[in-house]
C-alpha cells in the first residue's frame, strides 16, 4: 500500500521536473534568438560620420542652388586632410570612404538653409558602411589586403581621420526613419513598417467584419444541411492552406483579372484578409459556441429574436474569444512575407508609403531583401528590423490581452 | 381517450391552456405520445414523472421553446385563450413575449440585477421612460421577493448573486413582462432547502396572477405548491387531477406507485 503511494507521488513529481525543463529549455531558446538578435544588431543603431568643413565662400545665391558643385565642395574638404593624396584612383578611393548621400543631403541642407551660401561651416557626412564597420571594429586587419572590403591604404586614411577627432559615432537617424536604400548606411525600415500598418489595416477592416459575419450566419442562422458542412469543411481547410498559395490567388484574381496596381498595401491587405478570414472565422465560431446554451435559452424565452439573441448576449459574451482570434490570425498575417513577395511588395522602394495604392513593402519582406544583400553592414541591419516586428507583434499580442481582459464576461 | 383521464381534465377554473393530441418527436423517436392536458387558469399545475418521461419536453411546447432545437417536431394542437399556439400566422417573438419562463439552472445574464429584471420590458419597448422603468424593476424584484436583498446591489452583476437569489431574479426577469403563464422547469434542483422554500412561498404568491406550470422532481414540492398535478411516465400523459387526490387516491397503480416511492 504505502509502496503504491511513493510510486505515485514519484511518479507526480517526475512528471513535473519533466514541464519544468521543458520550459526551461523553450525559455532558454528564446532567449539565445533575441539575445543573438540584440547582439547582432548592435552596429546598425549608429553610424560614424566626420564633421567636413564646407567653405561656401565663394559661392553666392546667384548660382542657383541646384547647380552648386556640392560634390566638388565636399572633395575638396575631405582631401584637405590629405595634401599628399594627388592621383585619381587615390582620390576617388579616398571620396569613396564617406556615404554616396553626403552629396545629397549637403544640397538638401543648402536648399533648407540657404543662409548658409557665402559662409565657411562644418557639416556632419555619413561614412560609407565598410569605413562604418572598420571604426566599430568588425574589419579583421590581421587578413590578407585582398581578402578585406578594406585595403592597407584606406584603413591608414580612415586612423588619420580619426585622428583629427572629427569622427563621432552617431544614433543613426536614416535606420528609424527612412526607407530603403541600396547604401545600407542610408537605408531604414521606416517605409516598411509604415507599408506593413497599411496592409494590416486593410485587412482588419476586411477581414474583422466578414468573418465575424460569416462565423453569426454559419453559427446561428444557416441551415444545416450536406452545402453548409461542405462550406465548413473548406474554410476549415483554408487555415491549413501554406500563405503562398493566398499570394498565387491574389496574383492571379487582383492583379491579372481585376487590374489592381502591383506592390500596393491594397492588394497586399486583400490577400492577407483572405488568410487570416479562416482563423477569424474559426475563432469566432468556436467562442460563439463557448457562451452557454442556458443564456441563449434564456433570452430566446423572454422574447428575443434570433438577432437580438445574437448581437444582445452571444457576442457580447463571445468578444474576448473574438478578438484574441482575429489578433492572433494578424499577428500572423503581419509577420507574413511569402505571400507579399508573389503580389509585387518585394519591389525596391525608397519612398515611405501614405495610402493603400502608394507604392510598398513590408517589414517582413524588408528582412528577406536585407538577409538577401550581399553588404556587410544589412546584416546588423536584418537583425535590428526583426527586433522591431517582433516588438510590434509583441505590442499586437500585449493588445489582444488587454481587450480580452477589458472585455471579460464573469460568469 | 381514457374516461377518467377525461373526466380529471375538466377543471372548475377555466382552461386556459388547452392541449389535444400533442406528439413530439426528436428526429425519429418520438418523446410525447397524444397528451392531452388542460391547464386551468390562475393555479399551480405541477408535471411530475420520472427522468425523461417527457415533463420538460412537455412544458418546452408551450412557449415554442422546441422550435430551437433542430431535429424536434410538435404535432397536435395547443391552444392558448382559444388560440392555436402552432398556426402559422402565430409570432413566436410576441408568443414568448407573454410568457414567461424559469430553467433548472439559475441563468441571469452577465449583466448587473437591474438590467436583467429591466431586459424584457426594454426588449419590447413596453417602457420608455426611465422612472417607469426603474417602478417596473422594482415592483418586480418585490413581487419576486428579493427587492429587500438587492435593493443596494442593482448594478453588481446578476451573477454575483447566490444561487437562490439567482433564481428569484429570473423570476422577476419573467414576470417583468407581465406574462399571463410563468413555465418552471424544476426551478429548484440547483437550490439549497432554505433557498427552494423561499421559491415555493413565491410561487404561492404569484399563483394569484399568474398561471403557473411547475415541472418538479420533488414530490412534496408538487404537493406544497400545486393545486393540480400531472403523472408522465415515458412520454404518456398516466393520470391528472386535484393534487390532493393524486397523493391520496390516485386512480392509476402507476401514479400511487411513483408517488409514495415506490418506483422511478
Amino acid at each position: 500500500m504505502n509502496k503504491n503511494f511513493s510510486k505515485r507521488h514519484k511518479a507526480e513529481s517526475r512528471f513535473k521536473a519533466y514541464g519544468f525543463f521543458s520550459l526551461i529549455a523553450a525559455a532558454t531558446m528564446l532567449a539565445i534568438i533575441i539575445g543573438s538578435m540584440i547582439y547582432r544588431s548592435i552596429p546598425a543603431y549608429t553610424n560614424y560620420t566626420i564633421d567636413l568643413e564646407i567653405n561656401m565662400t565663394e559661392i553666392s545665391l546667384e548660382d542657383g542652388i541646384d547647380d552648386i558643385n556640392y560634390r566638388g565642395i565636399l572633395r575638396s574638404s575631405l582631401f584637405s586632410f590629405f595634401p599628399e593624396v594627388q592621383s585619381r584612383s587615390d582620390k576617388r578611393k579616398l571620396f569613396k570612404l564617406i556615404s554616396s548621400s553626403a552629396t545629397y543631403t549637403l544640397r538638401d541642407f543648402v536648399r533648407e538653409n540657404p543662409s548658409y551660401i557665402g559662409k565657411k561651416f562644418y557639416f556632419n557626412v555619413l561614412f560609407t558602411d565598410d569605413s562604418d564597420l572598420f571604426y566599430k571594429g568588425y574589419v579583421d586587419i590581421s587578413l590578407p589586403e585582398d581578402e578585406r572590403r578594406l585595403d592597407n591604404k584606406e584603413i591608414t586614411w580612415l586612423n588619420q581621420l580619426d585622428g583629427t577627432g572629427r569622427v563621432k559615432n552617431k544614433i543613426s537617424r536614416n535606420l528609424f526613419l527612412n526607407g530603403d536604400s541600396r547604401e545600407p548606411e542610408v537605408a531604414g525600415f521606416w517605409g516598411a513598417t509604415i507599408g506593413s500598418l497599411i496592409t494590416i489595416t486593410v485587412t482588419l477592416l476586411l477581414s474583422f467584419p466578414i468573418g465575424v459575419l460569416t462565423a453569426i450566419y454559419l453559427e446561428n442562422f444557416a441551415v444545416k444541411n450536406r452545402i453548409t458542412d461542405f462550406i465548413e469543411v473548406n474554410i476549415n481547410n483554408l487555415a491549413a492552406v501554406p500563405s503562398i498559395i493566398f499570394g498565387l490567388l491574389g496574383l492571379a484574381v487582383f492583379i491579372n483579372f481585376f487590374g489592381m496596381p502591383r506592390s500596393v498595401p491594397l492588394v497586399g491587405g486583400l490577400v492577407l484578409s483572405l488568410m487570416t478570414l479562416p482563423t477569424i472565422i474559426i475563432a469566432t465560431r468556436s467562442s460563439l459556441q463557448s457562451v452557454p446554451p442556458s443564456i441563449r435559452e434564456a433570452a430566446l424565452a423572454m422574447g428575443a429574436s434570433e438577432m437580438q439573441v445574437v448581437f444582445q448576449h452571444l457576442l457580447p459574451s463571445a468578444m474576448p474569444g473574438i478578438f484574441t482570434g482575429t489578433i492572433i490570425g494578424l499577428a500572423r498575417a503581419f509577420g507574413e512575407s511569402a505571400p507579399l513577395l508573389l503580389i509585387g511588395m518585394v519591389a525596391f522602394i525608397v519612398d515611405i508609403p501614405a495610402t493603400f495604392t502608394d507604392p510598398a513593402t513590408a517589414l517582413p519582406v524588408q528582412i528577406y531583401i536585407w538577409a538577401d544583400s550581399p553588404e556587410r553592414a544589412f546584416v546588423a541591419k536584418t537583425s535590428a528590423a526583426t527586433l522591431i516586428l517582433i516588438s510590434l507583434l509583441i505590442l499586437i499580442n500585449l493588445a489582444a490581452v488587454l481587450l480580452r481582459k477589458r472585455y471579460e464576461v464573469k460568469w | 381517450m381514457d374516461k377518467e383521464l377525461e373526466n380529471n381534465n375538466i377543471i372548475e377554473n377555466k382552461a386556459l391552456i388547452e392541449c389535444k393530441n400533442v406528439d413530439v418527436f426528436y428526429a425519429n423517436q418520438q418523446a410525447l405520445f397524444g397528451i392531452n392536458l388542460n391547464i386551468g387558469e390562475k393555479e399551480v399545475t405541477s408535471l411530475i414523472g420520472p427522468s425523461g418521461c417527457g415533463k420538460s419536453t412537455f412544458l418546452r411546447c408551450i412557449n415554442r421553446m422546441n422550435d430551437v432545437i433542430d431535429i424536434c417536431r410538435v404535432e397536435g394542437s395547443i391552444k392558448i385563450s382559444n388560440e392555436d399556439i402552432y398556426h402559422p400566422d402565430i409570432d413566436v417573438v410576441e408568443l414568448r413575449s407573454r410568457i414567461g419562463m424559469v430553467f433548472q439552472k439559475p441563468n441571469p445574464f452577465p449583466k448587473s440585477v437591474y438590467d436583467n429584471v429591466a431586459y424584457g420590458p426594454k426588449l419590447h419597448g413596453r417602457i420608455l421612460h426611465k422612472d417607469d422603468l426603474d417602478e417596473k424593476v422594482e415592483k418586480s424584484l418585490e413581487r419576486a421577493g428579493l427587492w429587500s436583498e438587492v435593493k443596494d446591489r442593482l448594478s453588481e452583476p446578476g451573477t454575483s448573486l447566490s444561487g437562490g437569489q439567482q433564481q428569484r431574479l429570473c423570476i422577476a426577469r419573467a414576470i417583468a413582462i407581465d406574462p399571463s403563464i410563468i413555465l418552471m422547469d424544476e426551478p429548484c434542483s440547483a437550490l439549497d432547502p432554505i433557498a427552494t422554500a423561499k421559491i415555493e412561498e413565491l410561487i404561492d404568491e404569484l399563483k394569484d396572477n399568474f398561471t403557473i406550470t411547475i415541472v418538479t422532481h420533488s414530490m412534496q414540492q408538487a404537493a406544497r405548491v400545486s393545486q393540480r398535478t400531472a403523472f408522465f411516465h415515458l412520454g404518456k400523459l398516466i393520470e391528472v387531477g386535484d393534487t390532493e387526490k393524486i397523493f391520496r387516491s390516485p386512480d392509476h397503480e402507476q401514479t400511487e406507485a411513483y408517488v409514495t416511492g415506490r418506483y422511478g
